[in-house]
């Protein structure tokens, strides 16, 4: 099944409406809460009045900061998976608001229409301190950020090499551009929602949008006090994350408050304008200095990035080192700083540091090309690295070059005429532009249950969830090989913190995490099967080895006489009519792969079309070829490329947030403001997998999807605009007034 | 409270609501249809799209008061018992979605756009769908989806 475009298994469900999210669950006697944020950007709560809301007919709570129940005074206990070196913001925690939005209080009515306007009813009186939320009128502070537990996955830029400053000097072909970006949020449809279910006696179960089953349960466990096998979080639909729920977000944290204040069942629902106040992609400032030779070859790279944090987390990414890791250079400068503002911490957000780095960096490999002269491909060819530039070791695999040629040639690059504004359509600028991806490759430890029930089926349980990703067809895939079984007789139950561990599903590292888990579990299952077969009274087992039997459509085979067979439902009426099962950890080849590189790459290609009056831009195609090593379901993979191509256009010509930096607050917080691409701004995709074999990254040869397509696109959307226009516009979205 | 009465995939529920209630909180909340989805409650993201009297609009910006006595049709109501709609069946086949939040908005709104009968080409489409965002960027498989049952001589 590896390899074959099956189609979701959770179809059906989802174009019924049957497939139910964290607010749409059937809970009797439900409570709803709204939330009221903070109007106010930095100060101190001096007056919060909820009687009128609470004299309201049909409301039974108004939580605020005064009568909240007592949570986990620790610290430690808020820190989830993913939380960056600092102190977890805790809501109501006091009268101090810290930024804008903050929730103040959570009302709690018999239905969400009471709810909501009881919600305007809460009078709040504040004492208003001066607040910084710019990142660009405060780069000076701009530091070094604090290291924990999250920088081992975000490591800080490696130490310098060679003389940058003197080659920079000394090299006859250089760019020096700063980039800047604002914030984007990631504005999934959905809206962040959770149901907890009060159980009674501390027992919770809670439907919760959320990355991380598991996550959630530890830390609703350790901040309500509550044991964490008496909480269960499950999430088997979420509709879209992109990183937002990485960590636990603020109406889980009131959703569960209320319910243990109240012993009831609640259900908070975020409003759109409520998921601004809410992690996001930082706001961010590059300056890249980057020199060649008389040859095209890069001689000194300097990349300084700096970002926003807020006042209490210093959330950082990978940003200031990706060029060292496509391309060779002598001489390299990476720094990497964050400037606290107050604003609330920012979060992965889908390729994050990736997109923002590769938008820059390959920008500015654009107008050093153009400086020296040589085709933009060219020039990337010159500079391929072979080996990783950083430590030399070799990659477990690298299909960059292939990506390169088989996009150009489709994309018909040798078409292309070098000169900004020579090519034309009607009353159009067509402009032709690529860029390079890189993205890593990781793998988490995966915990999988994996059991041969009664009727002799496989059935697997594993906590991740599937975001949208495919990860259930995928898994089922994985598990249908591994086990030579139909996919039909495979289920996978997944999305609930209740089965074995898995960590979020981030970073493009769940094929690859449960993928593994999955394998190691089944084939721990094969072999525990064939005990059982052999103790059978009178198998035809007896004194066989793994190597003599192959296992096909629910029966184990002698492989030199395949009519010799046992049926794994024998194998389990054998076995009492219990199932035979197993529980096992994949887990990454540490060792093995300190000796490589891994990373996924791609190359993009696109068209635009830039108005010749208007200015209007747009992507009229685009190709990304991905090498990242074995394609499981070219279909769900495939739209998780063009889903990032359509993120790509997204970043380059549509969505910010914009800050008024006079409020502290973010202005368009809403759907109609907040630029996303409609079907009409979407045309021509394509993607081409590289044919990449990858032995040893994992088991299953494979590196990651879902941020590969997204790195690259950005930049080939700007450079194919410069090329249309012959301007260089270094901040995004690139809207038409910036080229009038 | 009014009552009112919708005939909602051809079943005819009696409700009691306040003013203050839209119909898309009336058949998420008290008739338990969740198919329709909540994105944005302010009539941005399309994904709350039902048909009412055949046409396609967004129950967000609806109150439920207003619909007394009408027809609504559901995502829950788009197939005819097991068998899919050959919109839902397309939009498996094309992959038309990722997370599938926004399709039974998207589903439901290329029926009546189909039903309008304005749209001629792709273009067209595309443009008559762009009142339905798509967050993973299914765009390209949703257009297709459409398309090929468009071209397939319609809907039934």
């Amino acid at each position: 099944m590896v390899g074959r475009p099956v189609s979701r298994l959770e179809g059906k469900l989802k174009v019924t409406g049957a497939a139910r999210y964290a607010a749409e669950y059937d809970v009797p006697d439900l409570l709803y809460g709204y939330v009221v944020n903070s109007t106010i950007t930095k100060g101190k709560i001096t007056r919060i009045d909820v009687s009128a809301a609470k004299a309201l007919n049909g409301v039974l709570e108004v939580i605020t900061h005064e009568n909240r129940p007592d949570v986990a005074s620790v610290d430690l206990k808020y820190t989830d998976m993913d939380a960056p070196p600092g102190v977890v913001f805790k809501p109501l925690l006091d009268a101090e608001v810290k930024y804008n939005g903050q929730p103040l209080a959570l009302v709690i009515a018999e239905d969400f229409e009471t709810a909501r306007y009881a919600a305007t009813l809460v009078i709040i009186e504040y004492q208003e301190e001066p607040f910084e939320t710019c990142l660009d009128h405060n780069l000076e502070k701009a530091r070094k950020p604090e290291k924990g537990l999250a920088t081992m996955l975000k490591p800080p830029p490696p130490p310098p090499t060679g003389n940058f400053e003197q080659a920079f000097k000394d090299s006859p072909v250089k760019v020096d551009s700063e980039f800047r970006h604002g914030t984007e949020h990631h504005n999934p449809i959905e809206l962040f929602a959770t149901t907890t279910v009060y159980e009674g006696e501390g027992k919770l179960t809670i439907y919760d949008k959320t990355q991380g089953t598991v996550n959630n349960q530890l830390f609703v466990a350790n901040v309500f006090g509550l044991h964490y096998k008496d909480v269960r979080v499950l999430s088997p639909f979420v509709g879209g994350a992109f990183g937002a729920g990485l960590r636990p977000q603020y109406q889980l944290y009131l959703c569960v408050m209320a319910s243990l204040f109240l012993k009831r069942n609640v259900r908070v629902v975020l409003e759109r304008k409520q998921m601004y106040p809410f992690p996001h992609r930082p706001q961010s400032y590059q300056r890249l200095r980057f020199a060649a030779d008389a040859n095209g070859r890069l001689t000194a790279l300097n990349h300084l990035a700096i970002s926003e944090a807020s006042q209490f987390e210093d959330y950082v990414e990978t940003v200031a080192q990706w060029s060292h890791k496509l391309y060779p250079a002598p001489n390299t400068l990476f720094e990497y700083k964050l400037a606290s503002l107050d604003l609330f911490t920012p979060l992965d957000m889908r390729a994050p540091g990736g997109v923002t780095a590769l938008h820059a960096i390959e920008c500015t490999m654009d107008e050093l090309a153009y400086e020296a002269s040589i085709d933009p491909l060219e020039f990337r060819l010159r500079n391929y690295a072979e080996t990783d530039p950083v430590t030399g070791k070799p990659f477990t695999s690298k299909a960059l070059r292939e990506c390169y040629m088989r996009a150009a040639k489709q994309f018909g690059w040798e078409k292309r005429s070098p000169a900004p504004g020579s090519m034309t359509r009607g009353n159009k600028f067509v402009g032709y532009g690529m860029a390079t991806g890189i993205w890593d490759a990781y793998q988490f430890p995966s915990r999988v249950e994996a059991m041969i029930t009664q009727d002799g089926k496989l059935v697997l349980n594993n906590a991740v969830t599937d975001i949208g990703t495919g990860t259930l067809t995928v898994m089922t895939q994985v598990a249908a090989d591994e086990l030579g079984m139909p996919m039909e007789n495979v289920t996978f139950n997944y999305g609930d913190s209740k089965k074995p561990f898995s960590m979020f599903q981030g970073g493009s590292s769940m094929t690859a995490s449960t993928g593994v888990g999955i394998v190691v579990a089944v084939k721990a299952l094969k072999k525990k099967l064939l005990k059982k077969a052999k103790d059978i009274d009178g198998s035809p087992f007896k004194n066989v080895s793994g190597e003599d039997v192959a296992f096909r459509d629910g029966s184990i085979f002698l492989r030199r006489s395949p009519s010799v067979s046992v049926s794994f439902q024998e194998i389990v009426a054998a076995n009492g009519g219990r199932p035979v099962k197993t529980t096992n950890m994949g887990a990454p080849h540490v060792l093995k792969l300190r000796k490589y590189a891994k990373a996924t790459h791609s190359a993009a290609f696109v068209e635009v079309e830039v108005d010749k009056e208007l200015k209007m831009i747009t992507v009229t195609r685009a190709i990304t070829a991905v090498a990242a090593g074995t394609i499981i379901n070219p279909k769900t993979a495939r739209s998780q490329i063009t889903g990032s191509m359509v993120w790509g256009i997204s970043k380059a010509l549509h969505e910010e947030t914009i800050l008024d930096e006079k409020l502290g607050k973010y202005m368009n917080q809403n759907l109609a403001e907040y630029h996303i691409p409609v079907h009409a701004d979407i045309n021509e995709l394509d993607v081409i997998f590289a044919d990449e074999r990858d032995d040893l990254i994992n088991e299953l040869g494979v590196k990651g999807v879902g941020e590969i397509g997204l790195v690259a696109m950005p930049a080939a959307v700007a450079n194919a605009v410069f090329h249309a226009t012959g301007k260089r516009i270094r901040e995004l979205p690139i809207h038409f007034d910036k080229l009038l | 409270m009014t009552t009112i009465v919708l005939n909602v995939n051809q079943r005819r529920y009696s409700l009691q609501v306040l003013p203050w209630v839209s119909l898309l909180d009336a058949l998420r909340e008290r008739l338990k249809l969740t198919g329709t989805k909540k994105g944005c409650d302010h009539g941005q993201c399309g994904a709350c799209t039902v048909l009412c009297d055949g046409k396609r609009i967004l129950s967000c910006l609806t109150l439920a008061v207003m619909k007394d006595g009408s027809d609504v049709t559901t995502i829950e109501g788009i197939a005819s018992g097991d068998d899919l709609h050959p919109l839902q069946q397309a939009f498996i086949e094309h992959d038309a979605f990722q997370c599938g939040y926004c399709t039974p908005g998207q589903i439901c709104s290329a029926v009546g756009m189909l039903n309008e009968g304005k749209a001629r080409t792709r273009e067209d489409v595309k443009e008559l769908m762009s009142g339905n965002l798509c967050r993973c960027g299914a765009n390209t498989g949703i257009i297709n989806a459409i398309m090929e049952v468009k071209e397939g001589g319609g809907l039934e």
